[in-house]
């Protein structure tokens, strides 16, 4: 095992210092703020509100749609060009299956709930930041919801498994993986997980346990945020 | 919400009177700026105006100089209405208000020349900075005009250039330096709508709804005029936008201080 001391010196189940507020998007039916580390995520829920075209709608419930964005000047390195690639489109997608789960729309029929994501500044984990910045819009929006999702990645670096990877950590010169997760506060269950690079069954599965206690965390700073927005 | 219609907005325009309480020709407060917003960016700022808030990002490269301009650097104003920032908007590219937005703002500095473009030449023909600002909408409550003029201009004054190794060719965009912008003028954009015949200045969304005519005027700290843009679908009458002008150059004196 080379990697004993993290890049940035913390524990190797320490998360990146967490900041989050509701309610920061006076136009939006709900809204979020949140950090970790350099990762900057708003997000803003729109809806219950009418479907268009007419043949996306469900006569049973209300969906929901999902749109992940970086802006132009939130990469590390030049400017990204605006207006969306595969990228984006995925992670919107799996961000989608990660908080359809604790969302029950069955009361809204035909109706679609926007959600949109807006990243000004970046350091990894960017996806799992938007997916916990959403849950705390949704529920800032009164959205139903059975649970509460909680997202943060972890990984192995050179043989050590560490929880929320920063950037000089998910390119360190040797075997790495990253491993974003969403996992629901009452039942555990994981509603997101997806993989780069090399791990063994072994060390996943003890990733997934930190996973749990990461994303208590992550929970932590969710409630704390609703709290202070409803007081 | 309370729906109010045109006609109110307009019969209280004749009476010098807004639903907000404010007089015609004042801002909403806070007038917010906030530097440093994205450690991603050379330069960024969050300006708030009321419950309107924009945030602008500075990103620079080295490109090759334009044939006709080879020993100048170049900018670009790029505007982005995101959905995350008002129901009306829709995911998809950008539309003809986002287009306008950029375009009038860059204009103003642009034509201003307020930033010295041959100092951002690096050998002649072949190597030059470029600069992109891109302004992203958080919340839409009307004025997105000025706010993004404030954010533009606050944001080439706030970015520093990043590190530059001239022999390798590659911008070490981690380390920024302390070297600012030559930025040699301050200009501003200011939009001053009509609504009953009566000049308001600082629209919220709902007054968006109502105005007549409008006409933003960019212009310097020296009250040197760089762009013009009429909007709406009313004429104005050249006594009209005399005062336009006047109120435009006004109010542009009082958003720069707020910038100090």
């Amino acid at each position: 095992m080379a990697y004993k001391k993290r890049v940035d010196g913390r524990k190797v189940d320490e998360l990146r210092p967490m900041e989050a507020k509701a309610g920061v998007i006076p136009n939006a039916d709900g809204s979020a703020y949140f950090k970790i580390g350099n990762t900057v995520a708003y997000a803003a829920v729109y809806g219950p509100r009418e479907l268009y075209p007419k043949f996306l709608q469900n006569p049973k419930t209300g969906i929901i749609r999902c749109f992940y964005n970086m802006m132009p000047f939130s990469g590390s390195g030049e400017r990204i060009r605006p207006g969306g690639n595969r990228r984006s489109k995925e992670i919107s997608l799996v961000m989608t299956n990660a908080l359809a789960p604790v969302i029950d729309l069955s009361e809204f029929p035909n109706t679609v709930v926007d959600i949109f994501v807006e990243l000004p500044q970046t350091d990894a984990g960017t996806r799992c930041a938007a997916i916990s910045a959403v849950a705390i819009a949704l529920a800032d929006a009164g959205i139903p919801m059975k649970d509460m999702v909680s997202s943060v990645a972890v990984g192995q670096v050179d043989g050590t498994v560490v929880a929320d990877l920063n950037y000089n950590e998910e390119a360190y010169p040797a075997i790495v993986s990253d491993i974003p997760v969403a996992m629901l506060h009452n039942s555990k269950q994981v509603t997101l997980l997806q993989m780069d690079g090399e791990i063994s069954k072994k060390d996943l599965l003890v990733a997934l346990e930190m996973a749990k206690i990461a994303t208590e965390q992550v929970y932590a700073v969710q409630m704390k945020a609703l709290k202070e927005r409803f007081q | 919400m309370i729906i109010v219609n045109k006609e109110t907005i307009a019969q209280l325009a004749l009476q010098d009177k807004r639903l907000d309480g404010r007089g015609l020709t004042e801002y909403r407060t806070p007038i917010a700026i906030e530097t440093n917003i994205s450690k991603t960016a050379e330069g960024s700022v969050r300006v708030q105006i009321g419950q309107t808030i924009i945030l602008a990002g500075l990103k620079m490269a080295i490109e090759k100089p334009y044939n006709d301009t080879p020993d100048e650097g170049g900018i670009m104003i790029n505007a982005e209405l995101v959905p995350l920032s008002g129901p009306q908007y829709e995911p998809g590219p950008p539309g003809k208000k986002a287009v306008e937005l950029a375009r009038v703002v860059d204009r103003g500095i642009r034509e201003a020349k307020a930033i010295d473009m041959k100092k951002l030449c690096l050998v002649q023909g072949e190597k030059a900075w470029f600069i992109t600002i891109d302004l992203v909408t958080l919340n839409d409550a009307g004025n997105l005009l000025d706010a993004a003029g404030l954010a533009a201009l606050a944001v080439l004054k706030e970015a520093v250039f990043p590190a530059y190794e001239p022999h390798t060719g590659v911008i070490d965009y981690k380390t920024k330096t302390d070297q600012h912008l030559p930025l040699i003028k301050e200009p501003l954009p200011v939009t001053v709508y009509k609504i009953s015949g009566q000049l308001l200045v600082d629209l919220t969304s709902q007054e968006e709804d109502a105005f007549e005519a409008r006409l933003t005027v960019a212009s310097d700290e020296k009250g040197i005029l760089s762009a013009l843009q009429k909007g709406g679908e009313a004429p104005l009458s050249i006594e009209e936008i005399d005062r336009i002008i006047d109120l435009a150059l006004e109010k542009a004196k009082f958003l720069r201080g707020q910038l100090k």
